[in-house]
């Protein structure tokens, strides 16, 4: 597994969140995405000594687990910043200039896809498609989807998200 | 005057995503600020997502809707109601529909039959009692009092109801072969993973009307006879998962899921599983080896997931769509949904419409409706003044429609004839300004991206065909390269174990039988006639319509703009990246793309 980069947030939390979900599953079947996905959501990605509990208590062969874990793109092995931007690539968002608005926030963050700016404040993702088709092109940051979207309307969404962040 | 009774809003994603929920605390605020007793309730979607966000007035049973609602609106409009006439003619301008009034919306409505989505934008989905008002629950009553699981399963195979998640399999065929596996444990599967881009009718049915689809199963589980099943929800949609949750925690505490149904011996249980962003996954085959915890990667079939799906044991699976008809058959007899249709086609059909269409929404369709009727008269044609170019059905596994075939019946058959596919319901509408060869190599890049790598010729021949497609874009396209195209894509469809490979040339095979012209403007003229592919085309500035304004130099990201305030700009081909913003910008007009 490669290694993880050192971070803070991370040491300050023990194992104990993991553990204490590997638990609530324990006996039944058809849970391992789920384990995973509630670990994400504690640890904000899968830090490497998670795995390695969650590959133990599940008697799971690590390399398996890790191939588990690098098929589905939800599954981070490194930090993110604080705020993810996905940008809808999906084909109503792509005809009407998705393009565009990836191009924008690029611009703007000084990040290409799947990178995090230096301040850990934004991660920038691709997906594709939203379901939120009718309002494209959009983007979603954190779980709220921004609609009909111009280059410059998905600056100012950032930068108020960026203002409010400051503001505390 | 009379009181107003109910006040809805749309609050499935499309309407928070536009702004619902500001609109919401603001009624909220406004009623409790003028003390009326008005049942404020959040909706699903009626589908009218272009105008979202959409607020519904109950007065005298019955019904205005307004559209485009601002926070700042909605004290005009409840004063309205409550009889101030100039408000009257403040507000009347955002009605998009009414009982009592005709309005030019109409007709996104009129040749609409709402089955799947008779609820949808009417009951607040988390309140089950508004479901059970609407004969929620009543089909499952039927089935466990009256019934039998043959008699159930005669129900849907003489409905005609086929297969909605993309491939038509008639349901009741499905659903009589799970039966007559011999097995004591069997599952029921219901596929939300919505994997196609474009597509939002799961998201909006599971949001609006999650009870139906919860129905729809419990009545799948009695007729094959299944203790458990699953729903598979796909990972961007934390609403639907959200509602969904909270249906099935109602509908156990009311006895409708759970042991002992209804004080009978017949129990079953739902769990919800997330998924967890891999398009693959829709795929029945992998969907189960994702809900097992494996890499979701299909398998061959036979064995079907009727005779071993999860675990080994049978199994049937449907798409969203597909379970939120059963309540309804079951219900009203089979006549009733099979009275719509065409041929081998029967019932409605749920499409997102999406793209460069005036009204971008959800609808609900009879089957054998022209495509012309979907996208013109209920979808309200093309945005601009632009001009109709394909309607992309399908997906990443469908094709495109060019005008010479609008007229096509909305039917299994006639859209595979096309060389298209149903699909799952995402319909997205171009333009003259989208380029077909862009559109091809979009999908490719889709489709190789999420394929999962076990077939040879889907892993490398995706790949290759990419690499074709997008050396054409960049004009870099060499003779022959069209019919590389079309002998891979033979090879793929062919040489793949899953639908998604065997369908992935698709996109590409129809751009090129219906705008193989387009093809050879890249390859031979370097030209992209929509004038979409970046290295093809360059910007520059109309001297008689620019004003001097300075906004197109501002917007410019690499300073490829020039010129004195109040003086004609120009644009420095070198630098210009091509990104259009400096168009996008200009309200004059001046910026010219050839
Ligand atoms: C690559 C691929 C992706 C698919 N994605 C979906 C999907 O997102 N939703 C869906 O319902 N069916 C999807 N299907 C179809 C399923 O395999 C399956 O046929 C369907 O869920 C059966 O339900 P139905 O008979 O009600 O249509 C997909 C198939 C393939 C090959
Ligand atoms: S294509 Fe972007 S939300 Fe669906």
């Amino acid at each position: 597994m490669p290694e993880i980069g050192f971070c803070n947030k991370f040491m300050e939390m023990s194992l104990f969140k993991a553990r204490e979900i590997i638990k609530k599953y324990q006996g039944k079947e058809g849970v391992l995405i789920t384990i995973l996905q509630e670990i994400q959501d504690v640890y904000g990605f899968l830090p490497k000594d998670t795995l390695e509990i969650v590959a133990q208590e599940r008697s799971i062969p690590p390399a398996t687990l890790f191939g588990i874990v690098t098929f589905y793109s939800q599954f981070k092995l490194s930090p993110c910043g604080e705020h993810i931007i996905k940008v809808c690539h999906g084909t109503a968002c792509h005809v009407t200039g998705a393009e565009r608005i990836t191009e924008a926030i690029v611009g703007m963050l000084n990040i290409k896809e799947g990178e995090t700016t230096s301040d850990s404040k934004f991660t920038l993702e691709k997906v594709a498609c939203l379901g939120c088709c009718s309002l494209a092109p959009c983007i979603m940051i954190d779980d709220k989807v921004y609609g009909k979207l111009t280059a410059d309307k998905a600056k100012r969404v950032i930068k108020r998200i960026a203002h409010d962040a400051e503001k505390g | 005057m009379s009181k107003i009774e109910e006040i809805r809003v749309g609050l499935n994603s499309c309407g928070i995503a536009a702004g619902g929920n500001e609109v919401y605390n603001a009624l909220k605020e406004e009623t409790k600020k003028r003390k009326l007793s008005i049942r404020l309730k959040s909706v699903g979607c009626i589908g009218m997502c272009y105008s979202e966000p959409l607020v519904d007035v109950i007065q005298d049973g019955k019904a205005v809707t307004y559209g485009m609602v601002k926070p700042k609106l909605v004290a005009d409009i409840i004063e309205a109601h409550l009889g101030k006439r100039e408000k009257k003619e403040t507000v009347e301008k955002f009605i998009v529909k009414g009982d009592d009034i005709r309005t030019k919306e109409d007709s996104f409505f009129d040749k609409q039959v709402k089955i799947v989505l008779r609820n949808c934008g009417i009951i607040d989905p988390d309140d089950i009692d508004e479901y059970i008002s609407r004969d929620g629950y009543k089909a499952i009553e039927k089935v466990i009092g009256e019934l039998t699981q043959e008699k159930v399963i005669e129900m849907i195979q003489e409905s005609g109801l086929r297969g909605r998640g993309g491939a038509g399999f008639p349901t009741g065929i499905k659903w009589d072969l799970a039966r007559a596996s011999k097995d004591g444990k069997k599952f029921i599967v219901c596929n939300g993973d919505e994997g196609d881009p474009g597509a939002f009718m799961d998201r909006s049915t599971l949001e609006g009307d999650p009870h139906s689809v919860i129905e729809g199963m419990l009545i799948g589980a009695f007729a094959i006879g299944a203790c458990e099943g699953y729903i598979y929800v796909r990972a961007e949609y934390p609403l639907a998962v959200k509602r969904l949750r909270n249906a099935i925690k109602k509908s156990k505490k009311y006895g409708f899921l759970g042991k002992n149904i209804l004080g009978t011996k017949f129990s079953f249980d739902i769990n919800i599983i997330e998924g967890a962003g891999a398009f693959v996954c829709g795929e029945e085959t992998a969907l189960m080896a994702s809900i097992e915890g494996k890499r979701g990667m299909p398998r061959t079939r036979p064995p079907y997931p009727a005779v071993s799906g999860l675990w080994g044991y049978p199994t049937n699976i449907n798409n969203v769509e597909t379970w939120a008809n059963i309540p309804f058959i079951i219900l009203h007899g089979p006549s009733s949904f099979n009275q719509y249709g065409k041929d081998r086609s029967k019932g409605t059909k749920v499409f997102s419409l999406a793209g460069k269409i005036v009204r971008g929404g959800l609808v609900e369709v009879p089957m054998g409706i022209t495509l012309r009727e979907v996208i013109f008269d209920v979808g309200g044609g093309i945005l601009g003044d632009k001009k109709f170019k394909a309607a992309q059905l399908g997906g990443p596994s469908g094709g495109c429609i060019p005008e010479s075939l609008i007229d096509t019946p909305v039917d299994y058959e006639s859209i595979t004839k096309t060389g298209a596919i149903m699909g799952s319901g995402g319909m997205v509408v171009m333009d003259e300004e989208t380029c077909m060869v862009d559109v091809a190599r979009f999908f490719l890049s889709f489709t190789q991206d999420e394929s999962c790598g076990k077939c040879t010729f889907c892993r490398v021949g995706s790949k290759r065909m990419l690499e074709i497609l997008t050396r054409i874009t960049e004009g870099k396209g060499k003779e022959g390269d069209i019919e590389t195209l079309e002998k891979l894509s033979q090879e793929i469809k062919s040489g793949s174990l899953c639908g998604l490979g065997q369908t992935a040339p698709n996109p590409v095979l129809t751009t090129i039988r219906y705008f193989r012209d387009e093809y050879e403007e890249h390859i031979k003229n370097k030209k992209c006639p929509a004038h979409k592919c970046r290295s093809l085309i360059t910007y520059s500035i109309d001297s008689d319509k620019c004003t001097g304004c300075g906004r197109c130099k501002i917007v410019c990201p690499v300073g490829a703009v020039t010129g004195e305030p109040k003086k004609m700009h120009t644009i420095d081909s070198e630098k210009c990246s091509r990104c259009g913003f400096c168009r996008d910008a200009c309200n004059f007009d001046a910026i010219k793309v050839e």
